[in-house]
């Protein structure tokens, strides 16, 4: 295959939409469950640009990368989420704006 | 031409799914829909000819991670009051405004930069490509990673252990056990 099927600022765009789709889940969701898998979509924006990247300029460094990217989201989403058991059997809740007892 | 159908239909599905991931209010709907945002940017992979990294994403993020968060949102039991965007107007307004502001930003800094992509051979990106790679250029990395997934794997242990019944015995249970 030597052309993109549709013009790269296409692959970029849907990476944009995904990552901020991402960042209004971290923000606005009250649920930690949600916050995490907020996080999951921003790497996966970022794993679509590193991949269309890596097929534009017929370099292997940017799918190796994702290949990183993918061990650290699964080591993230086991130790985030054994946090989230370790704070709902504390406070009955996930709910991040329940968890204050860091308020000053 | 049907490349370009599969891409359109690939990335609206994508879309609209991350959409419900984020706005919906019932956990276990919102991890299928990741799930199936998942997949079509699996589909998205296989056209950027990553074979590899498209079926490591259907079986790695696809099976397993997405798995591990079916569990937990059922282990976990929640209310439905606990889902959903922020109560307060202020921070769902905010929010909404900063998010639009970074995706124009991102739109400005991605606009134009249409440089043609360069010739790559079948096996871009096949298995052998990156294996070679993995374990030559990137071996020290890939050994590294050997010692992160152990670090998650003995701290996920240590966090979801369950606790003993008070605080101050969870603090001298080290010393006896």
């Amino acid at each position: 295959m030597s052309t993109l099927p549709v013009p790269m600022e296409y692959y970029l765009g849907l990476a944009s939409i995904l990552f901020v789709l991402g960042v209004l889940g971290v923000m606005l969701a009250r649920n930690a469950i949600v916050i995490l898998m907020g996080v999951e979509l921003m790497l996966n924006a970022a794993n679509l640009a590193l991949i269309l990247f890596a097929r534009v300029h017929g370099d292997l460094g940017g799918q190796m990368m994702v290949f990183f990217v993918l061990v650290v989201a699964a080591a993230e989403a086991a130790v985030g989420l054994s946090l989230l058991v370790a704070i709902y059997r504390r406070k009955g809740s996930v709910d991040v704006d329940r968890l204050n007892i860091l308020k000053g | 031409m049907m490349d370009q159908f599969i891409f359109w239909v690939a990335a609206i599905v994508a879309v609209i799914a991350a959409f419900r991931v984020v706005f919906l209010r019932n956990a276990i709907v919102s991890v299928l829909h990741l799930i199936v945002t998942l997949i079509c940017l699996a589909v998205i992979f296989l056209q950027l000819s990553a074979e590899f990294l498209a079926a490591l994403q259907v079986i790695v993020y696809g099976g397993a991670i997405m798995v591990l968060f079916l569990f937990i949102v059922m282990m976990l039991n929640l209310r439905k009051d606990e889902f959903g965007p922020d109560q307060l107007p202020g921070v769902r307004f905010l929010g909404a405004l900063a998010a639009g502001a970074l995706l124009g930003e991102l739109f400005i800094v991605f606009a134009g930069d249409g440089s043609a992509a360069v010739r790559v051979p079948d096996t871009f990106g096949g298995v052998k490509d990156i294996g070679h790679a993995l374990f030559g250029a990137y071996l020290f990395p890939f050994e590294l990673t050997s010692i992160l997934l152990l670090a998650a794997v003995i701290a996920a242990v240590v966090l979801a252990k369950r606790p003993p019944a008070t605080e101050t015995a969870a603090d001298s249970a080290g010393e006896t056990a």
